[in-house]
C-alpha cells in the first residue's frame, strides 16, 4: 500500500537523503515562497481566488436563491430578468406553508418517523455495535460483512415484497411500518459506524471495572458510553438525515395524510389548485424542511465529514 | 483508529480502506480516545481472555448483537429472497387469487421490453456523465479545500450545504432555477447573450436537455459528497513527498499526475464504487421532476412504476432483481479491481 510505504519513510532513516536541517529548511522555505515570486505564480494565485469563489458560490447558489425566493412579494418574484436581491421582504409565503394542513401533518409525521427510526437504531445499534467492536465471539467476521453489504443494498430491490408485507401486517400507510422498513438503510450505518467507533477506544477504559466485578453491560453503560456521546450524536444525526429525506419508500408506501412524509408532500405540490403562486410557497417549504438538518450539519459539522467518509452513506 | 482485522477479513476492499478513513478522523482531534496506536490494542487483543470469561463474551456478543441481526434479516433479507421468489411468478396486485408460478416468463418479457432497454439506457448514460463530472469537480473542490488559505473553513462548511439538502428539496430548487420563463438560468443565459429574450427555453420539459438538466442537479448535490472523500484521501499524503519531488523540479502539474494521482487512487477507488450504486439506482431526483417520463426513465423509476402503480409486482421484482444482481456485481468487479492493484 502505497500510503503505508511513505508513511514508514517519515519515521525511519532515509538512506538517499543527507541534507541538514537548515538546507531542508531552506528548501522548504523556497518551495512556500515559489507561488509569490515570479508573474505566472501571481495569475495562478488569482485562478485559485477565482475558483474558491466559483466553489462556494456554486455550493451556497441554490439554497440562497430558495431563501430569497420564498421571501419575495408574489408580484416581484414573476418578473424577468430576475433580481438576485431581493426589494422587499415577505413572510407571506411562510404563513401559507404552515397554513396548509396537508404540509403540517406531513411535518409531523416525518419527525415522529425520523426520531423513532434514529432511537431504534441508535438502541440495535450501540448494544451490537458494542458487541462487535469489544467483544469476542464466533462468526463475528459473518456478522459485520453482512452489516457492511447492507449498507449498500439498493431498496428498490425489496420495494415490492415489502409492500406486500406491509399489506399483510397492516402496517400499509402508517408511521409504524415506514420506521420499520427504515430500519434496512438506517441500522447497518450506526452499528458499522458505531462499532468503528467502539473498537477505537483503549481497552483500559472499562477492564478496570471488570476486574472489579462489573458486569460488561455494566461497563458498557457506566464507562464506554459517556465518552461514546458524540459519536453517537453525530451517529444519530447522520441517521436522521437519511430517514427525513428518504423519499422511495415513503412515496410508495404512503397514500394519504395519515403517513405521507414532508418529502412526499412538497414533492406533490403542484400548485393551481391549493396555491395561487406554487414556486414561492415550495421553496418556503423547502427551506422549512432543510434548515433543521443544515443547524444540525453546522453544529457538528467536523464529526459529520469523519463520519460521511466512515459510513459512505448515500448523498 | 484501526479498521477491522478480521481473520480472513484482510483481503476485502472496505476493511483495508479503512485506516484511510480512520487517519482522517484521528484529524479531527476532538476525543483523546482514538489517539492509541492501532498496533498496541491488536497486540493487546491477542492476550486472549482465560476461556472462562471467552465463553461469557461468546454468550454476550451474540445475545448482544441478535436484535441487529434479526432486523436486518426480517427488513431486508427475507423480502429480498421474496422477490426473488415474487420474480417467478405472473402475481399482480389486482388479481392475487390467479397467482401462480411462470418460471422465467418474467425474465424472457423484460428481455424484450422497449421500455426496459430504454430505462437502462438511460441509467448508464445517467450514472456514467454525473458520476464523471463529479469525479473532476470533486477533485477540483477537494483540492481547493485542502490548501492553505484564509476561509479555508468556510469553504468547507460552505460545500456541506448542497449534501445536508434532501434530494426531493434540490429537486425542488433547481427546478425552479430551470423556469421558462422565470428562472434564474435562462434570465442569466440571456443577459449574458447566450439565449434569445423571447425563447423561454425549459431545459427540463424538452425531452433532448431533460437528461442534461438531471444530471447537472444530481452532479450539484453530490460533488461535495465526492470532495469529501477525496479530500479524506488527500489528507494521507504525507507532504514531504512533495517536498521532495519540489526539490527534483516537479511542477505542480507532474506533481498531480505523478503524485497526487497515484496517491489517491485508493480513495478515488471508494468514491468511485458508492457513487456508481447509488446513481445506478437513482429513484427521488429524477421522479420529482419527471416522474415517468420516458426520456429520463431509469431502471429503478421503471420498477417502482411497474411494482406500486401499475400493481405488477412479478413483473417488477423480475427487475428489481436485475437490478440488484447489477449492483451486487458492481461491488464484486470493483472489489476485484482493487485486489489485483494491490493498494
Amino acid at each position: 500500500m502505497a500510503t503505508s510505504t511513505s508513511t514508514s519513510a517519515r519515521t525511519a532513516p532515509r538512506p538517499t537523503i543527507t541534507a541538514s536541517d537548515e538546507e531542508l529548511e531552506r528548501i522548504r522555505a523556497s518551495y512556500k515562497r515559489k507561488n509569490s515570486t515570479n508573474v505566472t505564480s501571481i495569475i495562478g494565485r488569482v485562478a485559485f481566488w477565482v475558483l474558491v469563489v466559483v466553489v462556494v458560490i456554486y455550493t451556497l447558489f441554490p439554497f440562497y436563491w430558495a431563501i430569497v425566493s420564498s421571501l419575495t412579494p408574489t408580484n416581484d418574484l414573476y418578473v424577468t430578468p430576475v433580481r438576485f436581491w431581493p426589494q422587499s421582504l415577505t413572510f407571506d409565503h411562510y404563513r401559507d406553508v404552515f397554513k396548509n394542513g396537508t404540509f403540517v401533518r406531513a411535518l409531523i409525521n416525518s419527525t415522529i418517523v425520523s426520531f423513532g427510526v434514529v432511537i431504534l437504531a441508535l438502541f440495535f445499534g450501540i448494544i451490537g455495535a458494542y458487541a462487535l467492536g469489544r467483544l469476542k465471539f464466533r462468526g463475528k467476521t459473518i456478522i459485520l460483512y453482512l452489516i457492511l453489504s447492507m449498507t449498500m443494498f439498493p431498496g428498490v430491490a425489496i420495494l415490492g415484497s415489502l409492500f406486500q408485507l406491509m399489506k399483510d401486517l397492516r402496517t400499509f400507510n402508517t408511521l409504524q411500518g415506514l420506521i420499520i422498513v427504515y430500519l434496512t438503510f438506517t441500522l447497518p450505518f450506526t452499528v458499522w459506524v458505531l462499532a468503528n467507533f467502539f473498537r477505537a477506544m483503549p481497552d483500559e477504559l472499562e477492564q478496570a471495572a471488570l476486574v472489579d466485578g462489573a458486569t460488561p453491560i455494566r461497563a458498557l453503560r457506566e464507562i464506554l458510553l459517556p465518552l461514546a456521546v458524540p459519536g453517537i450524536v453525530t451517529t444519530g444525526l447522520l441517521a436522521f438525515i437519511s430517514a427525513w429525506s428518504e423519499f422511495l419508500f415513503a412515496r410508495s408506501f404512503t397514500i394519504d395524510d395519515r403517513a405521507k412524509t414532508v418529502q412526499v408532500a412538497i414533492a406533490g405540490f403542484t400548485g393551481n389548485q391549493q396555491f395561487e403562486q406554487p414556486f414561492a410557497i415550495k421553496m418556503a417549504a423547502a427551506v422549512v424542511v432543510t434548515l433543521p438538518l443544515l443547524v444540525g450539519v453546522l453544529l457538528v459539522q467536523r464529526r459529520i465529514i469523519a463520519g460521511l467518509t466512515a459510513g459512505a452513506i448515500k448523498g | 483508529m484501526s479498521g477491522f482485522r478480521e481473520p480472513g477479513g484482510g483481503n476485502d476492499a472496505r476493511s483495508r480502506l479503512l485506516p484511510l478513513k480512520g487517519s482522517f478522523m484521528g484529524t479531527s482531534a476532538t476525543d483523546a480516545a482514538t489517539t492509541e496506536p492501532a498496533n498496541a490494542q491488536q497486540a493487546r487483543r491477542s492476550m486472549a481472555p482465560s476461556s472462562g470469561i471467552g465463553r461469557q463474551q461468546e454468550r454476550l456478543g451474540w445475545l448482544l448483537v441478535l436484535p441487529s441481526v434479526i432486523v436486518v434479516l426480517a427488513v431486508a433479507i427475507y423480502p429480498l429472497l421474496e422477490s426473488f421468489r415474487l420474480s417467478f411468478t405472473n402475481y399482480r396486485i389486482t388479481r392475487p387469487d390467479r397467482m401462480r408460478y411462470v418460471g422465467l416468463e418474467n425474465y424472457r418479457q423484460l428481455m424484450q421490453d422497449d421500455v426496459f432497454w430504454t430505462a437502462l439506457k438511460n441509467t448508464i448514460i445517467f450514472t456514467v456523465s454525473s458520476v464523471a463530472l463529479e469525479t473532476v469537480l470533486g477533485m477540483a473542490v477537494a483540492l481547493v479545500i485542502h490548501s492553505q488559505f484564509r476561509g479555508r473553513g468556510f469553504v468547507r462548511t460552505s460545500i456541506l450545504v448542497p449534501w445536508a439538502i434532501p434530494t426531493v428539496v434540490s429537486s425542488l430548487l433547481w427546478q425552479w432555477m430551470f423556469n421558462d420563463r422565470y428562472g434564474v438560468i435562462n434570465s442569466i443565459l440571456i443577459r449574458v447573450g447566450l439565449q434569445d429574450k423571447t425563447d423561454n427555453f425549459s431545459w427540463i420539459s424538452s425531452p433532448t436537455t431533460a437528461m442534461g438538466a438531471v444530471v447537472a442537479v444530481d452532479v450539484w448535490k453530490t460533488t461535495p459528497f465526492m470532495a469529501l472523500l477525496l479530500l479524506a484521501g488527500l489528507q494521507v499524503i504525507p507532504s514531504d513527498v512533495y517536498e521532495a519531488s519540489y526539490v527534483d523540479g516537479a511542477s505542480k502539474w507532474q506533481q498531480f499526475w505523478q503524485i497526487t494521482l497515484p496517491l489517491l487512487k485508493p480513495a478515488l477507488l471508494v468514491a468511485l464504487i458508492f457513487r456508481t450504486m447509488d446513481s445506478f439506482r437513482v429513484f427521488d431526483m429524477i421522479f420529482v421532476l419527471k416522474a415517468y417520463a420516458t426520456e429520463t426513465m431509469t431502471v429503478a423509476i421503471y420498477a417502482q412504476q411497474q411494482l406500486i402503480a401499475t400493481g405488477r409486482v412479478g413483473y417488477g421484482s423480475a427487475l428489481a432483481v436485475v437490478i440488484f444482481l447489477c449492483i451486487a456485481v458492481m461491488v464484486i468487479g470493483y472489489t476485484r479491481l482493487i485486489r489485483v492493484e494491490e493498494i
